[in-house]
């Protein structure tokens, strides 16, 4: 949050309306994403109650358990599940491409796609996730066996969720974080994970404003809750009896009308989530964006790849792992927000605010300066900038232009009339004249950054067999033992 | 006027609601909130008023989440709690030698509060003296909030060992490889710290030590997808500081009483409840979805007002305590100039207005 994000949640509660936080959409939107609206019952960790889920909008497919509390049921459910995501994940490989070979000579490819899922909320990762743990350790044989596909499932939703916690992953994405991330409306964050109400904010039905059609979402008879939670009034009076109706006749009809009540909880989900597919298509893609995708094909074709030789995801990470992890997720937090404002600049706004950025008209320019003072002499080109932005970097600082990240300089005099004169000294081209039109000339806006100029080294840490002691020594590699595999799931 | 006749009219002589812990966790969520201080030191069913006020609260439950959480409760203390008991000698290591069941729920029909709470002091008065008992299960115990005592229903159990209590919560929320949510373990821990007070205070009427009702209490849940238990002890020593410390600055009720009308009441039934209510002073946050029966209606009447507090903390932080949007709009757009105490906030929204206009037309 910023004063600049607070701003814009006081101009939505004035016009009544959601107004943009980025000019450009920060995410990658699959062309066949895997959209899941995920329910499960109150009051269990993980016990699925429906799911529905499809790469179309004309044609979602609805999974139900009619009886929730029966571990056959579940186990069948959960089957039937890992059918269609296994099936995604394969058609969403695409063709492979040759890489370069890395340093060590070793081969490398990279599929061209990837799957994308998309849930509503941070609590259906939280369902996907707890799903995975229950299902990943499961035997395919012995007394306790489940459907092949079963354990599978668990496996790759387990790395769906573990793909969710990095900054900027586009692998499993949550509808609301990611509108939030676009917009700010008028009400608190609190609401804003009603997805109902935020799309009510930000693209509301005909006659209604963003107040008006935001507490028409909060009505769970008209808008039901995005899950994976249900809404109480409903399991009580709708859901229990259909239950109860099941457990007596265990008809067909009555598993219909379990199925068809369920379905209509999930319907308006559902469209509300590819309303919000559109909106985000809508914006134009961040310079970024199909970088980051790509590392998530990476990290896509590095799972798939050694999916079978490879065990479960342990219960607990290991501490080394657990350290690099974190290691990681920061340094992947703090690249993200570089590349957004590099691609954005709303988001840069924000840097600006808070003095690490500073835009401006060029007031005086000499691109052809040289520094003769060493043994040869360098292209050294002066650049005033008249900026009214409340600067907090010091003389001195590296910085580079937003527009082109390549054009460095340094600060070498902030005067009092809130002129900062730069002398630039790389991204020119490789002569002692720069390439026509990398100097900006004076009167031309620009925008400078001390944002990602700085290298990150990658972090150091012992490698597995190294854990020490105190971290309790190298890990096990995990095996799933028959207590796992017999764990209940009640 | 006392003030016990002044409460009972603000109830409209209705029976007053018991506390339990949840509400006294929420109560402290929003020390500052006069209106439902008044109402909770009254008893004032919220839950209805609210309804009556057209603004129900959408605190329903599950009967899914209640079959299990009774399901579970009732598994943990069948025969005289054995499965309770296996876990605090195997799991914690605990050596609880011979036992002792009390249900102090459980007596002669319809039994007063004030009765039920009488009985739970003889025993564990015997128990401090004795050290007889090992396990009292639903004591009554009591607990002054705002120079009012509220009675406790705690669905806990008080646990002796060694002349020290220990309260033992049963929840239904899963422990997962040895995780369980976040939020469902701070709020267990929040009401737990409220009975370690309240048991606490009645062992200090008794004579003895605060400490011997230890800060450890031990959270009983089903471990991974299982129904099986397990405990875990959690130190609740940071709830107990933010509980005091939040009850010793809940306003007064006899100063908000006060400064009433002789006339007030939340009598269901009366016309002008609306505006009996907004007669007193309420404070809105967004956390009060989570704790109070009466946010819907103070959210609107907030929202009506315009002020910041509607869009949570952060924005409100933000905006260096400008408390109404249209203020912070009109200093935001030069329109209003501000006094010296707004100038630097006034500064920074006109910056961030500038700034977003450019990028936005750029
Ligand atoms: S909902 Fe209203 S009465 Fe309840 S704490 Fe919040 S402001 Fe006070």
């Amino acid at each position: 949050m910023s004063v600049l994000s607070s701003l814009a949640q006081l101009e939505a509660v004035a016009t009544g309306r959601a107004q943009p936080l980025a000019t450009v959409r920060h995410c990658h939107v699959a062309a066949e994403p895997l959209v899941m609206v995920p329910l499960k019952l109150a009051g269990e960790a993980a016990a699925p109650l429906a799911v529905m889920l499809g790469t179309e909008r004309a044609e979602p497919t609805l999974l139900v358990v009619p009886q929730p509390r029966n571990r056959d049921l579940r186990f069948a459910f959960a089957a039937d599940l890992a059918k269609l995501v296994l099936e995604y994940v394969e058609s969403s490989r695409g063709a492979t491409e040759e890489l370069p070979p890395g340093k060590d000579g070793e081969e490398r490819v990279r599929y061209g796609g990837a799957p994308q899922l998309l849930v509503p909320n941070r609590a259906g990762v939280g369902f996907l996730r707890m799903l995975g743990r229950s299902t990943r350790f499961r035997r395919t044989d012995g007394p306790y066996a489940v459907d092949p596909a079963v354990p599978r499932l668990g496996r790759w939703l387990t790395w769906f969720a573990d793909r969710h916690d990095k900054p900027g992953a586009c692998l499993l994405m949550t509808m609301t974080e990611t509108l939030r991330l676009h917009w700010a409306t008028g009400q608190s964050s609190l609401e804003d994970g009603n997805l109902a109400a935020l799309l009510g904010w930000i693209d509301p039905p005909d006659g209604l404003d963003g107040p008006a059609a935001a507490a028409r979402a909060e009505d769970p008879v008209t808008c039901p809750p995005a899950g994976p939670a249900t809404d109480p009034t409903f399991d009580n009076e709708v859901l229990a009896p259909a239950i109860a109706a099941y457990d007596q006749s265990g008809d067909d009809r009555a598993e219909e009308r379990v199925r068809s009540v369920l379905d209509g909880q999930l319907r308006p989900t559902w469209e509300l989530m590819w309303d919000a597919i559109g909106l985000l298509r809508a914006l134009p893609e961040g310079a970024s964006v199909a970088a980051r995708w790509e590392r998530d094909r990476d990290s896509f074709t590095w799972y798939h790849s050694t999916f079978d030789e490879s065990h479960p995801q342990a219960r607990r990470d290991p501490a080394v792992r657990a350290a690099r992890r974190l290691h990681d997720l920061e340094r992947a937090q703090d690249a993200y927000d570089a590349q957004r404002a590099f691609d954005d600049p709303l988001v840069m706004a924000e840097h600006r605010l808070a003095g690490q950025a500073f835009g401006g008209v060029v007031t005086e320019s000499e691109p052809t300066r040289l520094d003769e003072s060493g043994r040869r002499p360098k292209l050294r080109p002066h650049l005033r900038v008249a900026t009214e932005d409340p600067l907090q970097l010091d003389v001195g600082t590296t910085v580079c232009d937003a527009a082109r990240p390549a054009l460095k300089g340094k600060i070498i005099e902030i005067d009092a009339a809130g002129g900062v004169l730069l002398e630039l000294t790389g991204g020119m081209g490789r002569k002692l004249v720069p390439e026509p039109g990398v100097v900006p000339e004076p009167g031309r806006r620009v925008c400078f950054t001390s944002l990602g100029t700085g290298s990150w080294g990658a972090a150091k840490f012992p490698e597995r067999e190294d854990t020490p002691w105190t971290h309790g020594g190298p890990p096990e590699e995990y095996v799933p033992t028959d207590e796992d595999a017999a764990e209940e799931w009640s | 006027m006392t003030h016990d006749s002044a409460l009972e009219r603000l109830r409209g002589g209705a029976e007053p609601r018991n506390h339990d812990a949840r509400t006294i966790a929420a109560l402290t969520a929003n020390p500052g909130c006069a209106r439902r201080g008044i109402m909770d030191a009254a008893g004032v069913d919220k839950d209805a008023v609210a309804r009556r006020l057209g603004f129900p609260a959408p605190f329903g439950q599950s009967q899914f989440a209640i079959t299990r959480g009774n399901a579970f409760e009732a598994q943990v203390k069948a025969d005289g709690c054995a499965e309770l008991l296996t876990l605090l000698r195997d799991r914690l290591g605990l050596d609880v030698p011979e036992v002792a069941y009390d249900d102090l729920e459980v007596v002669a029909g319809n039994e007063s509060r004030e009765l039920r709470h009488a009985r739970t002091r003889r025993l564990l008065e015997r128990a401090l003296s004795s050290g007889e008992g090992t396990l009292f299960d639903h004591p009554l115990l009591r607990l002054d909030i705002a120079g009012q005592p509220a009675y406790l229903e705690p669905d806990v159990i008080a646990f002796q060992l060694g002349g020290r209590f220990h309260i033992i919560e049963i929840k239904s929320f899963a422990v997962i490889d040895g995780q369980a949510e976040p939020e469902q373990v701070a709020a267990a821990a929040r009401q737990s710290a409220v009975y370690v007070l309240a048991l606490r205070r009645l062992l200090e009427e008794l004579g003895a030590p605060a400490e011997r009702v230890s800060h450890e209490v031990f959270l009983v849940c089903p471990e991974n997808f299982s129904n099986r238990p397990t405990a875990t002890p959690l130190d609740v020593r940071p709830q107990l500081a933010v509980l005091g410390r939040q009850l010793a600055r809940l306003t007064r009720v006899e100063q908000i009483v006060g400064g009433l009308p002789d006339d007030l009441t939340f009598e269901l039934e009366a016309e002008e409840l609306p505006d009996a209510v907004r007669t007193v002073e309420a404070r809105y946050a967004p956390e009060c979805m989570a704790s109070c029966e009466m946010a819907f209606f103070c959210r609107d009447e907030a929202r009506a007002c315009g002020g910041t507090g509607v869009l949570g903390k952060a924005v409100r932080d933000d905006l260096g305590g400008v408390d109404s949007i249209g203020t912070a709009l009109a200093l935001a757009d030069g329109s209003l100039d501000p006094s010296p105490d707004l100038a630097e906030t006034a500064e920074r929204l006109r910056t961030a207005a500038r700034l977003r206009r450019e990028a936005l037309t750029a």
